[in-house]
């Protein structure tokens, strides 16, 4: 098992590499000076070329890819904002705590939720309960995440003066983001939970549980949802890729000073050193999410923890 | 020929016996007709200003109000469905068809090829594909070719997988020994033999895709970037209503409950058509 670990950490590294790459030679191609933009409108040609020289544009692209790994991976610095001119790893650290409550939080909910909601509609199954619960289901994964945020701005905040609408400050600025990245994630888990469970209800063990007369509780929680928790993981890994990916817009649409919104500004104002960390901290938390994803299958799965306690030599998959 | 259009028959004829589908095509249809005629059923120009009218609520003339400028929101709605369908459709099936390709390349040839293919699909993934999404559209510059662009690019690597997946099951079975035995050529079995049988979850999974991308491409031009104001694509009139929200909310809520229309009846469709497409649910 730990061998198994190291080497998909190895292989996270190789995967932030090649994502290092990617999102370099992105920005390398878009167009558009940076050296311009930071020099302001009023710069001179001259002043242009020196602002380029300073920031290492009139090397070659492999000169500063080379420059540009070698900092990243070996000396761990993440360069200065071109705009600030203060090193991004301190703006992001300040920033970081509020992107991974949203993310955690919402990840918590989604969990829940969708987990409760997926039971609920799969032991109802067929009557009203059930399709009000995938009805909506339905719903929340067909609304855009951002219009379902400003809708409960107007709802929340314009009309029922409940919650501040933007900003950051205490627990009520978080509430909305939250509720929001959550909402179409709760939904797909719902739907996957319901689904598995459907899948194992008809299993012969869950007759001799229920044929010895066992509690309908112990049933679905002890039996069915186990058994039914592959499929399961598999979704709430990926639904915390896409709120990781969701959050540039959230936080846009709530003006909260976190990582998304800190790569968009700088989209906009061509700092490329914070649109790279900021991607890679982003590849980073979607790597580690997939690890624990696949950690969680041989928790869950006895016979995936089994074959990699034996097979070590032979190819995993 | 004759027994494919019976599996398409019978399939559409499964998707219509699900209430659920059947609604989801009606809406679906109806947004469609009522979009392509948009400039038979718009009550005004799509770019018709009109100053004295700005900021009306919704009333008889103006079913869905007016913007900043007089311009009538229903006929702008009319008319941006237009990009938005056009964005999802495109992107969904160009995005699931170069996938497509690619997996049933790494799946039939299996071998150093497959293990070449997926490591890249797993860089490629490594970004969620709205992360990818933003990074290629600021790279590309806003308009309607380089959005599409952009939101495909976030589907490939699904569309590579399940056609693998569905390959790696198919790839023993006799039919296709059979073929090779009578000396077919590459392409005629993989497109012509295997394709067939594997590309269901493939269309299941463009046809939710659509609907994913309208609503990516709507975000996108929320937060700046695709296709911009005065452009009429539904994120735009989004982007263009959003600092007038409190004042003048009915600008906000109807795109965006035209887009949340557009994509349920999408996902009911792709909902009914996974069922019908499921082979252990066939009879």
């Amino acid at each position: 098992m730990v061998k198994y670990i190291i080497k998909r950490l190895l292989g996270m590294i190789l995967i932030l590499l090649a994502t290092s790459l990617i999102i370099f030679t992105i920005l390398y191609f878009t167009p558009g000076d940076p050296a311009r933009t930071i020099a302001g409108a009023t710069a001179t040609a001259e002043d242009v070329e020196n602002m380029r020289h300073i920031m290492g544009l009139d090397k070659s692209y492999i000169e500063q890819l080379g420059d540009f790994l070698y900092s990243t991976f070996i000396k761990f610095d993440l360069g200065d904002s071109w705009v600030y001119n203060k090193p991004v790893i301190n703006e992001m650290m300040i920033r970081l705590p509020r992107t991974l409550f949203i993310g955690l939080s919402a990840m918590a909910l989604n969990l829940f939720l969708g987990i409760v909601m997926g039971i609920f509609a799969a032991t109802h199954e067929g009557k009203w309960q059930d399709s009000l619960t995938m009805g909506f289901a339905m719903v929340f994964i067909s609304c855009p995440d951002f219009w379902v945020a400003l809708m409960m701005i107007l709802l929340f905040s314009a009309t029922l003066n409940l919650l501040p609408a933007y900003g950051i400050g205490g627990i009520q600025y978080y509430i909305m983001p939250i509720i929001c990245s959550a909402l179409g994630g709760i939904a797909v888990n719902a739907r996957q939970t319901r689904a598995s469970i459907l899948g194992v209800f008809r299993e012969d063990y869950i007759t001799t549980a229920k044929a010895k007369g066992q509690k309908e509780n112990i049933i679905v929680w002890g039996h069915m949802l186990p058994n039914a928790l592959m499929p399961i993981i598999t979704s709430i890994g990926n639904g915390f890729a896409k709120i990781v990916a969701g959050t540039p817009v959230i936080e846009s649409v709530f003006s909260i000073p976190g990582l998304g919104l800190y790569m968009l500004t700088a989209i906009n104002s061509r700092d490329y050193p914070v649109v790279r960390a900021c991607v890679l901290f982003f590849a980073f938390f979607t790597a580690i999410s997939m690890l624990l994803v696949d950690l969680a299958y041989a928790f869950v799965d006895p016979r995936i923890r089994a074959r990699y306690q034996t097979v070590k030599k032979k190819e995993t998959k | 020929m004759n027994k494919r259009t019976s599996i398409v028959r019978e399939t559409l004829e499964r998707i219509w016996s699900n209430p659920g589908s059947r609604v989801g095509i009606v809406i679906f249809a109806f947004i469609v007709i009522v979009c392509l005629a948009a400039p038979l059923i718009a009550p005004y120009g799509v770019n018709d200003m009109d100053l004295a009218n700005m900021y009306k609520g919704p009333s008889l003339a103006h079913p869905f109000g007016t913007d900043g400028m007089g311009r009538d929101q229903f006929t702008r709605i009319l008319y941006g469905g237009r990009y938005s369908l056009a964005l999802g459709l495109c992107a969904a099936i160009l995005g699931s068809g170069v996938g497509a390709v690619i997996g049933s390349i790494a799946g039939y040839f299996g071998g150093k090829t497959e293990t070449m293919i997926m490591r890249i699909m797993d860089i490629w993934s490594s970004l969620p594909s709205m992360l990818l999404c933003i990074l290629i559209s600021a790279t590309l510059g806003a308009g309607f070719v380089n959005t599409v662009i952009a939101l495909s690019i976030g589907n490939v690597p699904t569309g590579v997988r399940l056609i693998r997946g569905q390959i790696l099951s198919e790839r023993n079975k006799e039919y296709l020994e059979a073929a090779e035995s009578i000396n077919c050529s590459t392409p005629s079995i993989m497109f012509r033999h295997l394709l067939p049988n594997v590309v269901s979850p493939v269309i299941v999974d463009a046809t939710m895709g659509i609907g994913m991308n309208i609503t990516m491409a709507a975000a996108l031009s929320y937060i700046g970037l695709g296709v911009q104001p005065p452009t009429p694509e539904w994120g735009a009139l989004l982007a263009d209503a959003r600092t007038h929200i409190l004042n003048y909310p009915y600008l906000i809520m109807f795109p965006g409950i035209v887009i949340a229309l557009t994509v349920l009846a999408i996902n009911l469709i792709g909902d009914g058509l996974r069922d019908a497409m499921d082979p252990k649910l066939r009879k």
